[in-house]
């Protein structure tokens, strides 16, 4: 049971050098002359990665049973219909100039209704 | 009334109850915040103009404090690693650690909040300033949340260890669950925020 115990905290202490490096590389990609949607890639895949080391070793998925996997599995389903609803909405208006009400409203300067 | 498999295993699930009950509560949890992930990306797709995270918030700070928060969850992962090698002593030390690294990451994020303010920046002075507001708010709100837990579980909580060890980690696990769930929202938030 020990021995089992200092193999995990070697292991915890490699995947947190390992995200102090992640997180240093996400902060020094970002200094790069990426345009918008390579920038957005690369960070996304750089907290993908720490995310997922994350969730691996410090939540321990890796060892965990089948029942956390399915309810897992349904999350991912509706995390990724929750992400595309509001952008199918957005591409059925391509090409229309539109904005959401008071969306990026500037401060008012008169103060008074 | 006992409640049942606390620690033991139900043999349908293969999981004793407090694990399924924290990873179905974390399973909503993505739920909430995934909603607000959505709601960043439609307000950022058809805003005129989006400044650069850069521009606006100390990009310094904001890795100081991912830092902060991805030691917190080696000390926390340590504080459980401590109950399941037998000692109460390091558990606390390093549950003592996380508790010391939340309030700092607290702190700091009061420091960014402050100046934000200073200069006029307000949640009602753009659509940028709104999302970053409500999104770190709400994060906040979690680290709070997890402070209080986890100082339960130092100080009063912890005298479960000499009456139940076995549910005491498991309750240490939980926690512990809950706080890397933290801890991975804001790996997603610092560069969604301060980088892009």
């Amino acid at each position: 049971m020990s021995e089992d115990v200092q193999a995990h905290i070697r292991t915890y202490m490699k995947v947190g050098a390992a995200l102090a490096v992640l997180t240093v590389l996400t902060v020094a990609v970002s200094y790069l002359p990426f345009g918008v949607p390579l920038a957005v890639t690369v960070a996304l895949i750089i907290a993908a990665t720490k995310g997922s080391l994350v969730v691996s070793f410090f939540m321990h998925l890796i060892e965990e049973k089948r029942g956390i996997y399915a309810t897992l599995l349904l999350t991912a389903f509706f995390f990724i219909v929750l992400l595309f609803i509001p952008l199918l909405g957005h591409a059925d208006k391509l090409g229309e100039y539109y904005t959401v009400p008071n969306a990026n409203a500037p401060v008012a300067e008169s103060g008074g209704h | 009334m006992d409640i049942p498999y606390i620690v033991e295993e139900r043999a349908d699930t293969g999981l004793n109850n407090v694990k399924l009950g924290i990873w179905l509560f974390l399973a909503s949890e993505v739920m909430l915040f995934g909603a607000l992930f959505s709601s960043y990306v439609l307000l950022r797709l058809i805003a005129p103009e989006w400044p650069l995270g850069v521009d606006v918030l100390n990009v310094p700070l904001g890795a100081v404090n991912t830092a902060v928060l991805i030691g917190s969850s080696v000390t926390m992962v340590m504080a459980y690693a401590s109950l399941k090698m037998g000692s109460l002593d390091r558990y606390k030390r390093w549950m003592g650690t996380t508790i010391a690294l939340a309030l700092l990451f607290m702190v700091i994020k009061g420091f960014e909040y402050n100046h934000e303010f200073e200069i006029g920046n307000f949640p009602w002075t753009s659509t940028y300033l709104a999302i970053y507001f409500t999104m770190t708010g709400l994060h906040a709100l979690h680290i709070i949340g997890g402070v209080i837990v986890n100082s339960y579980f130092l100080g009063p909580g912890a005298k479960m260890w000499e009456t139940n060890r076995a549910q005491f980690t498991n309750r240490v696990e939980a926690a512990g669950l809950y706080w890397h769930f933290v801890d991975l929202v804001w790996i997603f938030l610092f560069p969604v925020l301060y980088l892009l």
